[in-house]
Order: structure tokens, then C-alpha cells, then sequence
């Protein structure tokens, strides 16, 4: 398994394909990235490397970060991220990578986390059918309805599906087809929909389940 | 102009889509290439324009034509690769959305045609 980078969601957008179908695609900005420190099996327990990108501000550091920095001679990074890899996948201090470690055509894993939604009904929450628009229905149109039984069980069972909070969790969406890659501006072209609102940091991985045909 | 608008007029530019001046209201030919199997032809479709929608890259408009008695609308992507726009006829209407035409055939769904008045 390889690192993973950090992006920014810039928005959604349209291209069209050589034949002349029309491909949503998420666009995602990759800023250089740097590798500010590795974990290794005999120090740590396991392999990691860290991953930072995004300069920073030397004043806007704190002091513990800031020590970090200097120890490994690197500017301060706004974004720092561990991500889990092999022992031949295994990068050095100072190490850059950029937009250009993925190919296109190749299908990754994008995490981040979701719009937030706030307390949420169970319609919204659940894709719960409501309740009826007429017949006799008053005040609760777009409630759950029953929770339950009656005496036995005489509670309502951990899980039910209800209202609630929704959203602003970390989710992660699996084997999305990269459209194409711009190394120039750091973008990458993503088919479909990833999580988050427009401006969040997400992270990209190489996909877990799913390898392209041209892929080592 | 953030990154992703720069994306899509660099794309528009960059594709250099060669499409005649067309407005709302004028009647076009659309060539439209359609595979079939490993088949590629050309197929026509001609109609008055009765709507634009201007989105940038993702433009489109709407093409009604009357096909044996029944009207039958298209909507195409300006910016699309599969067709090569033809203007036939110039019209001089009075909106930008002609849906009155839908409820409308014959006499009373011709359009005047436009006579471009010379710009100073």
C-alpha cells in the first residue's frame, strides 16, 4: 500500500469524453506535498509515513509543531497526515510528492467528512416514507410512526432508526475513476461525487478493492 | 475567477468550439453524429430554437421540430463534441423561452424572420 495525499474540494464540474458522453466530475486540488516523518516497524510497531503540505506562517506554528519542523529542517505545513504503507512503499524525510503519484485512469479512495445536516427527521435520515397527506393524519405528516410493540418487548429496541444528527461524519467512498490529472495546477479530475462541502480537505488513497488494468 | 472557473473557460477555449451565432427563436440544423455499433454517421435534426440555458461549459439549448404531426424537442450541449450547429433561418420574437409554441401549430407558430439592422 502506498501514502496517501490531502486535497481540497474545489467543486464539481462537467467534461466531455471522446465520444462526446458528458462525465461529472469532482475536481480536487493537490498542493506538494512533503514527508515530515516515517514510523518504522522496529521504533513504532508499524510503517507510516507522515505527510505534510500547505506552508505555513512561521508565527502561526505552535511551539510543540514548531519543534517538529525544525528537528527535520522543514518550513511548517498547515496539514499534517499519517498514512499507513508497506515496507517497499516506505518514503524518506523530506521526500516530495505531488499531484503526479496518481495516474490517470487509476481508481482511488477519497475520504473526508460529509455535509452536515443537523438534526434530521426521519425522512431525511432514514428515507423513511411518512405519514399520510389526508385521510384523518394531523400535525405529524413527516413523523416515523410506530417505534414498536406493545407490553413484550414493552421497549424500544437499541438502533431504531429515528431522528437525529446527521452528517459531518467521516465517510469514505470507494474506487472512483480519475478522470485526469492536471500536474500543472495540481488537480485531479475525480468521476462522481466525493464528501464534503466545496473548500473541505479530504484524502485520497490508491483503491483498496479495486486495481485499473494498466496498473503495476 | 477561481480555479474551477478558470478550469471550464479554459476548457471552452481550449476546445474552440466553432458554433454560428445562434439565438432563441431562429431555426437551426443540428448535425448530430451518432454511432451505431462501430458505425458513425450524421444525423440532422432541424428545428427552431425555442430556449438557451448559458452555463458556460455547461450551456445547452433546446431545439423544437414538428416529426409527422407530433412536436419533438432535443436539448443539446453547446459545448459538446457531437454536434456542428447550422443556422437556416433567423427569427425576430419577443421572448427568450418559446414554450408558447408547444400548444401551438401551423399559422400560428411561424416566426418572423429577423432582419439584422446595420450597428453604426
Amino acid at each position: 500500500m502506498r501514502t496517501g495525499l490531502m486535497a481540497t474540494k474545489l467543486g464539481m464540474t462537467q467534461m466531455f469524453a471522446d465520444d462526446g458522453t458528458q462525465i461529472a466530475v469532482s475536481v480536487l486540488q493537490v498542493s506538494p506535498h512533503t514527508v515530515l516523518g516515517v514510523r518504522q516497524k522496529d521504533t513504532n510497531g508499524y510503517t507510516a509515513v507522515q505527510v505534510g503540505c500547505c506552508d505555513l506562517k512561521p508565527n502561526k506554528v505552535t511551539k510543540p509543531l514548531k519543534g517538529h519542523f525544525e528537528k527535520i529542517g522543514q518550513a511548517p505545513k498547515r496539514h499534517i497526515k499519517e498514512f499507513r504503507v508497506d515496507d517497499h512503499n516506505m518514503l524518506t524525510i523530506g521526500d516530495g510528492v505531488d499531484v503526479s503519484f496518481f495516474k490517470e485512469g487509476q481508481f482511488i479512495d477519497v475520504s473526508g467528512k460529509t455535509i452536515g445536516k443537523g438534526f434530521a427527521g426521519a425522512m431525511k435520515r432514514h428515507n423513511f416514507g411518512g405519514l399520510r397527506a389526508s385521510h384523518g393524519v394531523s400535525v405529524s405528516h413527516r413523523s416515523h410512526g410506530s417505534t414498536g410493540n406493545r407490553q413484550d418487548p414493552g421497549k424500544v429496541f437499541k438502533n431504531k432508526k429515528m431522528a437525529g444528527h446527521m452528517g459531518c461524519r467521516q465517510i469514505t467512498k470507494q474506487n472512483l475513476y480519475v478522470q485526469k490529472i492536471d500536474s500543472e495546477k495540481g488537480l485531479i479530475f475525480v468521476k462522481g461525487a466525493v464528501p464534503g462541502a466545496k473548500g473541505a480537505l479530504l484524502s485520497i488513497r490508491d483503491a483498496v478493492k479495486k486495481r485499473s488494468s494498466h496498473e503495476v | 475567477m477561481n480555479l474551477l472557473q478558470q478550469y471550464e473557460s479554459d476548457y471552452i477555449e481550449k476546445k474552440g468550439t466553432e458554433f454560428p451565432d445562434f439565438r432563441f427563436g431562429d431555426s437551426v440544423r443540428v448535425h448530430v453524429k451518432v454511432k451505431e455499433g462501430e458505425k458513425e454517421r450524421v444525423q440532422i435534426f432541424e428545428g427552431v430554437v425555442i430556449g438557451r440555458k448559458n452555463r458556460g461549459l455547461h450551456s445547452s439549448f433546446r431545439v423544437r421540430k414538428l416529426s409527422s404531426g407530433e412536436g419533438v424537442e432535443r436539448v443539446f450541449q453547446l459545448h459538446s463534441p457531437n454536434i456542428r450547429v447550422e443556422v437556416v433561418k433567423k427569427g425576430d420574437v419577443r421572448r427568450a423561452k418559446l414554450y408558447y409554441l408547444r400548444n401551438r401549430t401551423g399559422k400560428s407558430a411561424r416566426i418572423k424572420e429577423r432582419i439584422e439592422t446595420k450597428k453604426a
